[in-house]
């Protein structure tokens, strides 16, 4: 059942450019947390900005009823998250939403782009005490915007990068690494968050080869749990009825959504 | 007095035109969901009244994405009334909240005076319905679209078909998108309202400076949250200095001092409704923080602030 708490932050700093992690604790929301669901955060007790902010669960640790989130500074409201100093309070709603299905037995592949790679790492947990075999490719601009990588390693999964500036890995676009790495291999699940154009692509590649998976999609938020239907969306653009990112997501199958392909 | 037999006299249940509430605090059409949304962070049936998402006649699959924005201390939305239709919502949803006995008032949206009507007959006949709220900031798809509660003669007679069909208080949602509120208000009255809602959100809109488009789908949007409160006072203001009708308050409010600041202008119970997005609990704590004020100022209820700073 989601809850409201009163997190008290325990560290909150800057990892990369623009990208800061955050932990918190808040033993009630940590205890009900499922990988791919999502926190909505509000900032302060101000009412402006007003909206709280959605931001998936980037890694949980329910017996130390703690969270931590990873994000990236695009605007006020993460800028303020940025703010907040370890011992002060922070006002969280979750978790919200629909997680992954868990998989086990498997060998999965799970693909992040940029920041979208926060709900893969609590994701990577789970999996693995599923006894899977899992694999993280993870795709950004520069090295700068990479996560930190002990945290994957730690869960002893293989942790491949690839930028399109060739500062860290892999030299280009984080789809191609994909086929390379996925060709030797068969794969049996695809988990995979991050801009649209590039979900698209592994949802293609997803298809063409038969593998099913699921993506996590993000729509502007108001309430964060159904009430207000404003982070309404068709899965496909032949669909007549709306589902709801918060409520009906932000998880769904890779085969149910028709992404953006980013070409205007 | 000692303060445990004083607390024993206060009176926190209003009487809005015939709709008992147990305390002045409602939550909005639209930002509540019918209240099994927000289920898991509040109990519900401790909300003065629950007005559930705008209802219509047929199921409506709602305006495309995207529907919300934020703005300076307030948000847009153009949700588009999306809903499941009249039976659906009183043979689905209806019959829990009547369980957890929850004051439930329905909020209804038609293209035709006729639709207003036969939504109120379906509702009058259906017991566990605590009152009608009427929006009419819908387009009159009859009269080319313009909206229902833009004209005073529509106001009347949609008002006056729906008070023909039901003996449920019926409470007119105005929209503040009107040059003369108090001749709005005026019309609802001469329609036989039995008190007032005030105010729906305003009409606003806002640019994707990259796309060079308009950012919602719908092009514009209602403008609600604390942007709007100090124009939901006013219009408050005025109508409850010409209109002798209850006024049910809001626009904006998140906390206590802004409940009290729209009971003093007039309003005899509050709404919250972007409130809610922020703070799940609002309603329950401002609930609490008017009997904790009316408790220190040594007042017997909540109906002695009504229109405390009107001059
Ligand atoms: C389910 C979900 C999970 C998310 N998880 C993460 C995460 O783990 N890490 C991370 O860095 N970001 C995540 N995001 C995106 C994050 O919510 C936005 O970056 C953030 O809300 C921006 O707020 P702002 O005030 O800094 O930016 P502004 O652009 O100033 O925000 C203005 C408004 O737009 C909304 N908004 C802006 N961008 C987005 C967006 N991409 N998605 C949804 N709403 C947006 C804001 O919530 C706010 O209401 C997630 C979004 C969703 C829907
Ligand atoms: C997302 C959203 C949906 C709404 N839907 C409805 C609705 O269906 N019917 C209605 O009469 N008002 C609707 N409203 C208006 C609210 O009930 C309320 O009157 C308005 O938002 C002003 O109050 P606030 O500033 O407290 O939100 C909606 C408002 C929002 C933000
Ligand atoms: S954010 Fe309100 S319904 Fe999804």
């Amino acid at each position: 059942m989601p809850l409201a708490e009163k997190g008290t932050v325990i560290s909150n700093h800057q990892t990369g450019r623009d990208l800061w992690e955050m932990e918190f604790l808040a033993p009630g929301i940590a205890a009900e947390s499922k990988p791919g669901q999502f926190v909505n955060v509000r900032l302060g007790d101000y009412s402006d900005p007003l909206l709280r902010r959605p931001l998936s669960l980037y890694d949980v640790e329910p017996d130390a009823g703690r969270i931590t989130l990873l994000y990236k500074i695009v605007g006020r409201g993460t800028q303020l998250l940025s703010r907040y100093g370890s011992g002060q309070l922070i006002d969280v709603m979750g978790p919200l939403g629909l997680g992954f299905d868990l998989v086990q037995n498997r060998r999965v592949i799970l693909i992040g782009g940029g920041v979208g790679i926060a709900p893969l790492l609590f994701l990577t947990r789970e999996l693995v005490a599923r006894h899977n075999e899992v694999i993280v490719l993870h795709g950004t601009g520069s090295s700068d915007e990479l996560c930190s990588q002990g945290r994957f390693s730690k869960l002893g999964v293989e942790y491949k990068v690839a930028t399109m500036d060739g500062s860290s890995g892999y030299k280009g676009l984080l789809t191609d690494m994909m086929k390379e790495a996925l060709e030797p291999l068969p794969t049996d699940y695809i988990y995979t968050c991050g801009p649209e154009p590039m979900m698209s692509a592994v949802a293609a590649y997803a298809s063409q080869h038969g593998i099913s998976g699921q993506l996590s999609l993000e729509e502007h938020m108001a309430c964060g749990v159904g009430a207000c239907l404003g982070c309404a969306r068709k899965l496909k653009e032949t669909d007549t009825a709306y589902v709801k990112i918060c409520k009906d997501g932000p998880v769904f199958p890779l085969d149910a959504v028709q992404l953006s392909t980013g070409g205007s | 007095m000692n303060e445990e037999t004083r607390e024993n006299l206060i009176d926190m249940s209003v009487n809005l035109g015939g709709l008992k509430m147990q305390n002045p605090v409602a939550v909005a059409s639209g930002t509540f969901g019918y209240g099994r949304e927000y289920q898991d962070f509040i109990d519900i049936s401790r909300i003065g009244a629950v007005i559930v998402k705008g209802t219509t006649l047929e199921e409506r699959c709602g305006n495309p994405a995207p529907r919300i924005y934020e703005t300076p201390a307030g948000m847009l939305n153009a949700i588009g009334l999306e809903n499941p239709g009249i039976d659906v919502f009183l043979n689905v949803y209806l019959p829990s909240l009547i369980e957890d006995r929850v004051t439930v008032i329905a909020n209804i949206a038609g293209n035709t005076v006729d639709e207003y009507a036969l939504l109120s007959r379906k509702i009058d006949k259906h017991p566990g319905i605590a009152g009608i709220e009427l929006n009419i900031s819908c387009p009159n798809v009859k009269q080319g679209g313009m909206q229902f509660g833009t004209d005073p003669d529509l106001v009347k007679q949609v008002v006056e078909a729906v008070k023909s069909e039901t003996s449920l208080p019926v409470i007119p949602k105005l929209s503040p998108n009107v040059t003369d509120i108090v001749s709005i208000a005026r019309a609802a009255r001469d329609g036989g309202a039995d008190a007032l809602s005030m105010i729906n959100t305003l009409m606003g809109m806002a640019v994707d400076i990259d796309r060079r488009k308009p950012v919602l789908g719908n092009i514009f949007g209602g403008l609600s949250g604390p942007a709007i409160k100090p124009v939901a006072l006013r219009m408050i203001y005025q109508v409850y200095k010409e209109v002798d009708l209850p006024i049910l308050g809001g626009g904006g409010i998140l906390n206590t001092r802004d409940a009290l600041e729209f009971i003093m202008a007039g309003a005899s119970a509050v709404s919250i409704g972007t409130g809610n997005f922020v703070n799940p609990v609002v309603a329950e704590e401002i609930a609490l923080g008017l009997e904790k004020y009316v408790t220190e100022q040594g007042l017997t209820g909540i109906n002695e602030l009504v229109g405390a700073a009107v001059l």
